[in-house]
């Protein structure tokens, strides 16, 4: 069915893994396109990080199949992915340098072109004279720099970051994020785990939602986004605003300085924009109008609210 | 994969090697063992060289005249004159070892009286010998007095080596020397024991280093649980290898040259002393150091040391092959299996302090062996404790390479290497379920059924 250009690096069919008591993945299933960028979100807790290690091959699946770019996922694919995860650390006692080849030689590298690599990454980062120094004697900000490099050196096809930026300060996060894009630039797959939504949600071309072990939600993130709209208009303009009309419904409704107001009004079924414009323009001065699209931190809340109230103030607890 | 093996294996033994810690322990253990060996020469030759002994002979048979030639190495007589009371004050004041007063009008048949004053407590060896010296003296003067000549008493003075002969159970004959097995076995026991003491615990610490880094989890998204702690013990081992081999070529190396250098004076003495000794008894044991050491000197005759070490080994029958085949095999295949073992301790617990209760039920099985070693199967090699403790793969690799220099029968050695086989694959593949589990697992604590647990869950 599918044309082989837009085939999957990744493909997760129905993958099922429980341990002890307690239920990791309950059939999941998601695809990650080539040379993007996929949000994999979620509170904590509720089956990312199982999803990863069956992914980067650290676990297996109970049942279920993951593929890479149409295999069924096997060793020979580790040096083709790339792997940061939540808990980072690295060898303390051991050299930048050495690591970095060490960790690159694990994946299928070889010493001289891993040398080569770590000789231009610490370029880019400005970090060349910390080649010879001991990890332990590192800050925590240069530790993650360097395992980022780690992450990417071998420059796998399928990047896998578990929440990325924490441990970065504003100004690396930014550097991180730049890296980022121009590795999907240059032809990698991104997928971002993370339960800070909003930190990712610009950056990604897609995305699963996850939830107590399930997926809830998948896809691209406009289609998503243009899935959950609610047809609201935030208008802001200076006037007395008085809507009494059956097409519309005003949600919420703020009185500023100077006869100024902001309100947010919905527009019941096939009503279009265009006619609350041209209502709003016989009443008020209108100075901005917009239409509301959800957040994904907003549409994972209400799809949750949705398909499990009864979990909803947990799960709200845990994005909090 | 095998190269990513060897790779975990590679960066295990040169982190460890290039560790500030290990250059300076394997550079100066060999000098404190050359230094102590120096220590113990120096003690052993002064304690042996220096005792005089005044001889106040009041009894007119002319006894400390013969008890003069009688001197030796470790004893020598010298006659004084002088009242009782004089003579206990002399040599005191003389700093000798004691006094040997032989009192007048002495009955050579019934000599009674005959008294030896020494410094504080007289100890037994030197009583012994002062005693031999004079039994051996009114023997003399008995035979002198029987109407023999010096001639006639040469010829009757008799000197009878003594060899002891084992029989085995075919009846066939072999020198034994049990002084010699005794020791083999013992330096193989204590090799192995402490190997795998020092090295498991390394083992341990690696990877309870790893864990709490959390450096864990890049390392299992590249490689596999099981390379990863089947590198990790490999590359200890070799580590180990490398610094015993080190501190045996650097101690006899430094042996070589401190010994000779540090002993001269000692060495010098000896020789004289030698030369004297020489003609009246028998080499002594100070004669034999000498010339052993001297002939350290001269590395054109170590070659005939070793090779005559061989040699001897071969004329004692001491079965060298089995013994070396035998502490290969028993030295991996322990370290294996204990390695295991202490890896897989070092992956289910998150703090290092947390370790002793699982340290405990390992090391038992090894420490039980050691002392039960020593103190059981080093006198009956061949009795059911020594042959059960050799069967069992937690306790054979001491137990069988105690046993090895007294010779064990060829189905016993087979049998318990088949077991220590399965022993070792079997703790690796419990230790490996454990180790794959544990090192991902954080913040719990572990007891033993969780642990049983482990090794029943799924890849």
């Amino acid at each position: 069915m599918q044309q082989p250009t837009s085939r999957p690096i990744l493909e997760v069919r129905d993958v099922r893994k429980q341990y002890a008591a307690h239920t990791a993945l309950s059939g999941v299933s998601l695809a990650v396109p080539e040379q993007s960028i996929f949000g994999l979100l979620g509170p904590n807790g509720a089956g990312k990080t199982s999803l990863i290690r069956i992914i980067t091959q650290i676990t297996g699946a109970d049942a279920g199949e993951v593929f890479f770019r149409g295999e069924k996922l096997n060793p020979s694919h580790i040096g083709q992915i790339g792997y940061l995860p939540e808990e980072r650390g690295l060898y303390k006692k051991m050299k930048v340098g050495e690591q970095l080849i060490y960790l690159a030689q694990l994946r299928g590298l070889s010493r001289a072109d891993a040398v080569q690599r770590i000789r231009q990454w610490l370029e880019r980062f400005d970090i060349k004279a910390w080649a010879e120094k001991n990890v332990e004697d590192l800050s925590k900000g240069m530790q993650q720099k360097v395992q980022f490099i780690a992450t990417v050196l071998h420059e796998p096809k399928l990047i896998i970051l578990d929440e990325p930026f924490s441990g970065f300060d504003p100004i690396n996060a930014n550097l991180i994020k730049d890296e980022i894009l121009r590795l999907k630039q240059e032809g990698a797959a991104i997928i971002f785990s993370t339960h800070r939504m909003e930190s990712v949600e610009e950056m990604c071309d897609s995305i699963a939602l996850i939830n107590r072990s399930r997926k809830v939600l998948d896809g691209p993130v406009t289609a998503i986004r243009n899935q959950f709209k609610t047809n609201t208009y935030e208008v802001e303009g200076q006037g007395q605003l008085m809507v009494m009309h059956p097409d519309f419904e005003v949600i919420e409704q703020k009185a500023r300085e100077n006869d100024h107001f902001y309100a947010r009004i919905q527009l019941h079924a096939d009503t279009r924009p265009n006619d609350l414009l041209r209502f709003l323009i016989g009443q008020v001065q209108v100075h901005a109008f917009r239409e509301q699209i959800p957040s994904i931190n907003e549409i994972f809340i209400r799809r949750v609210r949705e398909t499990m109230p009864e979990t909803l103030t947990e799960t709200a607890n845990a994005l909090l | 994969m095998a190269s990513k093996f060897l790779l975990v294996a590679k960066r295990e033994y040169l982190t460890r090697v290039r560790k500030r810690a290990f250059v300076v322990l394997t550079l100066l253990v060999p000098f404190i063992i050359a230094g102590f060996g120096v220590l113990v020469g120096k003690l052993a030759l002064s304690d042996d060289s220096a005792e005089i002994v005044d001889v106040r002979d009041a009894s007119g048979l002319n006894i400390a005249a013969k008890l003069v030639p009688l001197s030796t190495p470790q004893l020598q007589f010298v006659p004084v004159e002088g009242s009782l009371p004089e003579a206990k004050q002399g040599f005191q004041q003389k700093k000798h070892a004691g006094l040997l007063y032989l009192p007048a009008g002495l009955d050579v048949q019934d000599p009674q009286g005959v008294q030896f004053f020494g410094k504080g407590n007289i100890s037994l060896k030197k009583e012994s010998r002062v005693q031999k010296a004079l039994n051996d003296a009114f023997a003399e003067l008995k035979m002198q007095r029987s109407g023999l000549n010096q001639t006639q008493l040469d010829q009757l003075r008799a000197k009878v080596p003594l060899s002891s002969v084992s029989l085995d159970e075919t009846g066939k004959e072999k020198d034994s020397n049990s002084g010699v097995t005794t020791g083999i076995a013992s330096v193989l026991a204590v090799l192995i024991y402490f190997f795998i003491f020092l090295y498991g615990v390394q083992i341990m610490r690696g990877v309870g280093e790893e864990k709490s880094s959390r450096v864990m989890e890049v390392m299992l998204s590249a490689v596999k649980p099981f390379d990863l702690m089947m590198g990790k013990i490999m590359g200890i081992a070799a580590v180990g290898l490398t610094q015993f081999l080190l501190w045996g070529l650097l101690s006899w190396g430094a042996s070589t040259v401190l010994v000779p250098l540090l002993m001269q004076d000692e060495l010098g003495k000896a020789k004289t002393e030698m030369a004297t000794a020489a003609p009246k008894d028998a080499p002594t044991t100070v004669a034999d150091q000498a010339t052993a050491s001297a002939e350290q000197m001269n590395p054109a005759k170590r070659a005939n040391v070793i090779g005559s070490a061989f040699e001897q080994a071969s004329k004692l029958n001491i079965p060298i092959w089995t013994i070396l085949f035998g502490f290969v095999i028993y030295f991996l295949g322990g370290y294996l299996l204990y390695g295991a073992l202490f890896g897989a301790v070092g992956a289910a617990v998150d703090d290092q302090t947390d370790t002793q209760q699982f340290m405990f039920p390992i090391t038992m099985p090894l420490i039980l062996s050691y002392i039960v070693g020593f103190s059981v199967i080093l006198r009956n090699p061949d009795g059911p404790v020594a042959f059960w403790m050799s069967m069992i793969p937690f306790t054979s690799p001491v137990a069988m390479v105690i046993r090895l220099p007294f010779g064990v029968p060829a189905w016993q050695l087979a049998l318990s290497i088949g077991l220590l086989v399965v022993g070792f694959v079997g703790t690796v593949w419990v230790a490996s379920r454990i180790y794959r589990v544990g090192i991902l697992m954080y913040g719990k604590k572990v007891t033993y059924k969780e642990l049983s647990k482990w090794m029943f869950y799924k890849g």
